[in-house]
């Protein structure tokens, strides 16, 4: 439905402007919640006020009678399978007999405006049975089933574990899990759940064909893996359900999971009208999954002279009410747990459970943002213990090409931990600013709190990694389809999403670049006219879609030659090198790695701290970050300085807070992300160490800064307080010592 | 649902008229009755700036305006004429990703160089403080909003 | 839902006294949320955009007038700003320059919220509110105006229509406490005037009590009067124990600024 326009001049590693960027300063640009259609519905979705409880009966007798009223909806309409899910098909299109979560989907309306099908709503009576909510995930595997029926499950290698509300459990057993070292650091650490707080709320519209089918044009993040689940619980063949891209507002890993798609497609198909639906803020804090919560405690032992010895991780994540990707969550927390350092033995161990809290899954740095925090303040802890300079201490272990990870996997590829250390060591501070200032450069901002009294200015500094693309034998692959014209342009069909991050430029520049000519338009994005390009998430598109391009496009310019000219249509599918699962046992690999490949950055933060009301003003940041080969550097400094604004909210501010698992915060009002008072300037310094497998050598740059930016920012205000802050978001109560 | 109340205000220069429902904002007034979508609904609850528009000569939150209330009222939305220099700032600085705080921002922008045409750090950052951006980190944006200054 | 759009005072007291049903809407800042969120669904809405007896501010005999839909923005850069500090710097703490632009001092005074930025500051100026209908007109001080977490002396068919303050010239300022730096609602907040002849202060609270309260006082001691005063919660804000622990610290460091200003 966007606008892809020709544009200008640009080949890979130009920092070329966006193709979408005009359209979307000028409004121009179809976003999801700015579709319409001629005689289009609105729909509106009921949700469960518990976090817990039985459905014995839904009423819809008052509401179909509302006016404007074309349908009320609830899972006896479902006409397929009633359940589907990323990994499993656990969640309900609507509920059926119980909800799990608060904001569970119940019944759906579609009415002629928006203010009568929420009227209706309200008038349809569900008879809830409340029942006690697992609230606490460290009481779950005492806690009755939530999902009693384990069936569900046994798709997967994951549901091993023989205790009750077990998403999965894994165990990475290195070396010698027993070996001492001199010198031992412990600590307890505790991650809130973060929320992706993209700024387009979940937004789409289903047109019914009238054969039958539907077109959804939605905001998603894999539009193909959306068709896979959608197809099935609307009976329909996979042809007959058509998924669009419409303009994307951000994703984070919040549209891995489904939304309105069922939902809008069932009362399309139901009232055969075109049906809009779009949340509103408030849901969409229940409309998708968030970052895991994580409670985890850490033990790392080290030689006298700072090498690492062992690290031993117990690591608890809420799972929520459904699997989503938790499985992969758990996988990746464990893999990553111990940070981009060379550990000869050790001991991890991940549990990942279902509670009554809200359902997470993907969300930017996918697990490795959680161990990242703990593993860093460990560091930071052996380094004081060690009486050793924090950045000598992470070089003395830093990780190399030829070193083993915790899992047996080899690194075989490109990882310049060392050298991200020392670029971002070598980044100068900016000096201490001068008193008086006004306000807004201070701790506190706006508020006017300070005018420098109780203000103590830290640096902190942080390493991470994580993996690239997906991992654990998931078949990865993406299409590209070119086709050459006799004019001499060519048109791209690539169902990657783009979901702001800039892949339509990444598309653009790899086929300019290699079909020679800047006349490349990019097709919308539809499961219509070309295969699956997987996900836009895991870092992987940039790779992923390079490399189908690319094939595709040398294919095509092949069968040109071969043909004498002509105009040709090709498609290629691109897969990266095969994975396999980790042992189920010891968490190690076999004879295929786990992961294809990783990537690392260091960040230094100064901050300073009004260490009486325990407010805090990020003054500064510099990072280095391995990128592999920037294609856009300007688009990849934005990533790195987008994520890792959302690393400081997590930092200082971003938890969804629940009560019995119902969520008490559900606005912008009281969940508060970063303002422009609240990230500092970023200085990012691109270190291009090309991984060998990659096409041109990129490698995803999106998870990166946001892995390493809570660690690094909580790493300054610990050297400003002198404080534990063992836990994120660092509340003013804990600065001040009331914790 | 048709609306009751007939509005007629002045949109980007334009007279035009819409039936409206009482309860509805401006914004929902804009995007779904008038055919501009530009202002963007990110929250309803003018706590991030994606549907600002300038309400007779103003910086407001559309979400935050009954339609009715603009009855008579001169709006001008992202749609509007005057912000190209701010518009094409945003493209060559790298300050849109996703897009969806853009058409907000571009608005809160030229409201702001309107004010104050040589703003400093400061100023950009506190003008823009109602203006929520989820991809950035802002830092592009400040430095969209000095190049449209410069070239203003 | 009817919008009732008076273009006088005269009319929109009458609109009043006829729809008691009708809520009163000036920046709609508030109100909207309510509405956006399907919160409330009043039988009318009484729009006061239109009615010029509200707008802007005068001076009357040494007393200045602040009409009802003045707002934040014209607080923070007219003249107001240097009759009354803690005002202005409480204003320029409001939402965002987008809510500045429509927020009004008689929707602070409407919605009576603990958290209302212009309370303290209006508090320790001892302002008092004007407020009318077709019986009359009346005044009444802050302080007997709020009468409760959102609650307000307002009687069914009246509306306020202005704010009256002989500013004390005092030192003052204004500090609120949010978990970011720009665009919170205030986890507490604080207004404070020094009176150095008397050796007297005045300080005001937001979000430490079910109403913003007003304080005053001898200098000694005067920073545990104000915690001993304030009767905060824990809310998904913050915590009672930091809302107690903060206010100490504010009214230590105000009680400073206004010494030595």
């Amino acid at each position: 439905m966007s606008a892809s326009p020709k544009t200008v001049l640009g080949w890979i590693g130009e920092s070329v402007r966006r193709a979408d960027g005009t359209p979307k300063t000028t409004g121009e640009f179809a976003y999801a919640s700015d579709l319409q259609a001629a005689g289009m519905l609105w729909g509106h979705t009921l949700r469960a006020p518990h976090a817990h409880a039985r459905v014995r009966g839904i009423d819809l007798s008052a509401a179909l009678t509302m006016p404007g009223v074309h349908a009320v909806l609830t899972h006896e309409d479902v006409p397929g399978r009633k359940t589907y899910g990323l990994e499993f098909h656990d969640q309900p299109v609507l509920a059926i007999d119980r909800v799990r979560y608060f904001g569970e989907p119940v019944a759906v309306v579609a009415a002629e405006h928006p203010e009568q099908a929420r009227r209706a709503a309200e008038r349809i009576v569900v008879d809830y049975e409340p029942l006690p909510p697992i609230a606490d995930p460290e009481r779950a595997t005492e806690s009755e089933p939530l999902h009693p029926a384990r069936e569900t499950y046994e798709t997967g290698h994951y549901l091993d574990d023989p205790r009750p509300n077990v998403v999965r459990s894994m165990r990475v057993v290195h070396g010698d899990p027993d070996a001492r070292g001199d010198v031992v650091v412990e600590g307890t650490y505790e991650i809130g759940t973060q929320d992706q707080a993209f700024l387009g709320p979940e937004s789409g519209l289903a047109v019914p064909d009238g054969e039958g089918g539907v077109d959804i044009y939605v905001a998603t993040q894999w539009l193909h893996v959306d068709r896979e689940q959608v197809a099935p619980c609307l009976a329909l063949p996979e042809e007959q359900v058509r998924i669009h891209l419409a303009g994307v507002g951000g994703a984070f890993g919040g549209r891995e999971d489904l939304s309105i798609q069922i939902h809008a497609a069932l009362l399309a198909l139901h009232t055969s009208r075109p049906v809009k639906m779009v949340y509103n803020r408030q849901e969409s804090f229940t409309g998708h999954v968030h970052r895991h919560p994580a409670r985890i405690h850490a033990q790392h032992h080290a030689t006298r002279d700072g090498r690492l010895v062992c690290v031993k991780m117990q690591i608890l994540l809420d799972g929520g009410a459904y699997a989503s990707s938790s499985t992969a969550v758990t996988a990746n927390a464990t893999s990553f747990a111990c940070g981009p350092y060379a550990v000869p033995n050790a001991h991890i161990e991940t549990t990942c459970v279902f509670t009554n809290n809200p359902p997470c899954g993907a969300m930017r740095g996918f697990g490795a943002v959680q161990t990242c925090f703990a593993a860093e303040a460990q560091m930071d802890k052996l380094a004081r213990a060690l009486e050793l300079d924090p950045i000598e201490l992470r070089l003395l272990n830093a990780l190399a090409p030829g070193d083993t990870l915790p899992t047996g996997q080899r690194i075989d590829g490109s990882l310049p931990v060392a050298e991200v250390i020392r670029r971002c060591a070598a980044l100068p501070e900016p000096a201490p600013e001068e008193l008086p200032r006004p306000a807004i450069r201070l701790p506190g901002g706006a508020g006017n709190t300070t005018r420098g009294e109780g203000v103590r200015r830290g640096t902190g500094f942080a390493v991470g990694f994580k993996n690239i693309a997906y991992s654990e034998g998931f078949d990865d692959s993406c299409a590209a389809r070119v086709r050459l014209f006799a004019d001499g342009s060519a048109e791209v069909h690539c169902a990657a999403a783009e979901v702001g991050q800039g892949v339509t430029n990444v598309i653009l520049q790899v086929a300019r670049t290699e079909l020679e000519t800047e006349d490349v338009r990019l097709a919308p994005g539809t499961t219509a006219a070309v295969g699956s390009a997987g996900s836009s998430s895991a870092s992987r598109m940039t790779w992923m879609a390079a490399g189908a391009v690319r094939d595709a496009c040398r294919a095509a310019l092949a069968e040109r030659e071969s043909r004498g000219g002509g105009e040709v249509d090709v498609e290629r599918v691109y897969r990266h090198r095969p994975t396999a699962p980790l042992d189920p046992e010891t968490g190690q690999v076999g004879d295929l790695p786990a992961h294809v490949a990783f990537a690392c950055a260091a960040m230094k933060v100064v901050a300073e701290v009004d260490v009486d009301l325990g407010l805090t003003r990020i003054v500064w940041i510099g990072t280095a970050q391995d990128v592999g080969k920037a294609i856009n550097p300007q688009a990849v400094e934005g990533q790195i300085e987008g994520g890792t604004a959302q690393g400081i909210g997590l930092a200082l501010m971003e938890e969804i807070q629940t009560r019995d698992g119902v969520i008490t915060n559900a606005s912008f009002t009281d969940y508060l992300i970063p303002t422009a008072l609240d990230v500092p300037p970023i200085v990012s310094e691109l270190v291009e160490d090309p991984e060998p497998d990659a096409p041109y050598g990129v490698k995803g740059v999106g998870e990166p800064p946001t892995v390493v930016s809570t660690a690094a920012v909580v790493a300054a205000l610990r050297d400003a307080t002198g404080r534990e802050l063992s836990r994120v978001p660092v509340r003013p109560d804990d600065i001040v010592g009331l914790t | 649902m048709h609306g009751r109340v007939k509005i007629s205000l002045t949109i980007n220069g334009e007279r035009r008229e819409a039936d409206v429902w009482e309860g509805e904002s401006l914004l929902f007034a804009l995007r779904e009755r008038l055919g501009l979508p530009g202002s963007k609904n990110a929250c309803e609850q003018g706590e991030c700036g994606s549907c600002s528009v300038i309400l007779d000569g103003e910086l407001v939150c559309a979400c935050l305006v009954l339609a009715a209330q603009a009855d008579g009222h001169e709006v001008v939305t992202v749609e509007g004429p005057g912000f190209e220099h701010v518009q094409q700032a945003f493209v060559e600085a790298g300050a849109v990703q996703c897009g969806f705080c853009t058409p907000g921002l571009v608005v809160a922008t030229a409201a702001l160089l309107k004010q104050t045409p040589d703003p400093n750090e400061d100023e950009i950052r506190e003008a823009l403080s109602g203006n929520l951006c989820r991809c950035t980190g802002y830092a592009k944006i400040f430095d969209a909003v000095r190049l449209a200054a410069e070239r203003a | 839902m009817d919008v009732l759009s008076p273009r006088t005072l005269d009319e929109a007291l009458r609109l009043r006294a006829e729809r008691p049903g009708a809520v009163p809407i000036e920046g709609g800042t508030d109100l909207m949320v309510d509405l956006n969120f399907d919160r409330r669904r009043p039988e009318a809405m009484l729009n006061l955009n239109e009615v010029p007896e509200l707008r802007g501010w005068s001076r009357e005999n040494g007393s200045l007038r602040l009409g009802a839909g003045l707002t934040f923005t014209e607080i923070e850069h007219s003249e107001l700003a240097s009759l009354l500090p803690a005002l202005a710097e409480a204003s320029r703490t409001v939402g965002s320059p987008q809510i500045r632009n429509r927020g009004t001092i008689g929707g602070n005074l409407g919605t009576a919220s603990p958290a209302g930025d212009a309370l303290p500051p209006l508090l320790i100026e001892g302002a008092d509110i004007e407020v009318a209908s077709l019986r009359g007109v009346r005044r009444l001080p802050l302080t007997e105006f709020l009468v409760g977490p959102k609650r307000n002396a307002l009687a069914e068919d009246e509306l306020i229509v202005a704010v009256h303050i002989e500013p004390s010239g005092a030192a003052q300022t204004f500090m609120k406490i949010g978990p970011r730096n720009a665009m919170v609602i205030a986890v507490c907040s604080l207004a404070l005037s020094v009176d150095r002849e008397r050796n007297e202060a005045r300080a005001a609270f937001g979000s430490a009590g079910p109403v913003a309260t007003l304080v005053t006082g001898e200098l000694d001691g005067f920073a545990d009067r104000v915690v001993a005063a304030s009767s905060p919660i824990d809310d998904v804000r913050g915590t009672a124990a930091y809302r107690r622990h903060a206010l100490r610290v504010l009214a230590g460091r105000a009680l400073e600024r206004c010494m030595v200003a």
